[in-house]
């Protein structure tokens, strides 16, 4: 489990949506550019990172269940996808990590603890 | 058993309409959510409705998705004009795919639909005519819960 605030200092990530709840926790992680796949494999509740930043990732996350979304190497969303994400009180983030980086240090905080680093 | 819907409607979604890609299954869950069924079977209906919404939009010309509610299940009917599918066997195969390039930078044509659209579906009816259209019935058996 790893929470908002561990996502975003660990990823030295922007809240893109400020005003989310920095508590909300993540059971599981999911990283695809791929909505097709969140469609298909992400658990309810994850938290996803992706490098797509169009409109149809918020719309899949509601559809899925997925409960916050990390953008990584520098993608940013516009501020219509920002918008739709506040509507739906989905929480946004922006890092400038490369995917594999960003999935790396996650993976070692579900390993070890916020206490590995 | 036929059963009597307590819920119904009819949405249009209009092929190559990218921008408005998903509020027909936006729309979809909302409802489901107001009728108060289950958030599993809630789930499994958006994702249905997302990925047949995504065909329409993707490969066909214009269509209508028709959702009807009933005590025991929860039914969306997909109907489109368009090219149809040659082979429907080759479509329900994970992986296949006749997705243009720029389907694919949206995020979608991985060849998954079909076969995530079964997988969410307790009973799954599809049929296409070759040049004219394709015709989906999705089924979600909510098993009592009523709405």
């Amino acid at each position: 489990m790893i929470v908002l605030k561990d996502v975003l200092a660990l990823l030295k990530g922007e809240l893109l949506t400020p005003g989310s709840p920095l508590e909300v926790a993540f059971p599981k992680i999911f990283a695809s550019d791929l909505m097709s796949d969140v469609l298909t494999s992400a658990e309810p509740g994850s938290l996803l990172l992706t490098g797509l930043a169009n409109p149809h990732v918020v719309c899949t996350c509601s559809v899925a269940d997925l409960a916050a979304v990390v953008f990584v190497q520098g993608k940013r969303p516009g501020p219509d996808v920002i918008d739709q994400a506040r509507l739906k009180s989905l929480p946004l983030i922006a890092t400038k990590m490369p995917m594999f980086e960003a999935c790396s240090l996650l993976a070692l905080f579900f390993k070890d603890g916020p206490h590995g680093h | 058993m036929a059963t009597e819907d307590v819920y119904r409607q009819e949405f249009p979604v209009k092929g190559g309409d990218f921008a408005k890609a998903g509020s027909v299954a936006c729309r979809i869950k909302e409802l489901l959510k107001d009728l108060g069924l289950d958030a599993k079977i809630i789930r499994r209906a958006a994702i249905a409705a997302y990925e047949a919404e995504m065909n329409v939009i993707m490969y066909a010309w214009q269509g209508r998705m028709d959702l009807a509610v009933s005590t025991q299940e929860v039914r969306i009917t997909v109907d489109d004009k368009g090219p149809g599918i040659v082979d429907i066997e080759l479509a329900m195969t994970e992986g296949y795919s006749t997705a243009t390039p720029e389907m694919r930078e949206l995020g979608f044509g991985a060849g998954m639909g079909l076969p995530n659209i079964k997988r969410n579906s307790d009973v799954f009816h599809i049929d296409s005519q070759t040049g004219q259209g394709t015709r989906l019935e999705i089924i979600i058996l909510t098993n009592g819960h009523k709405p």
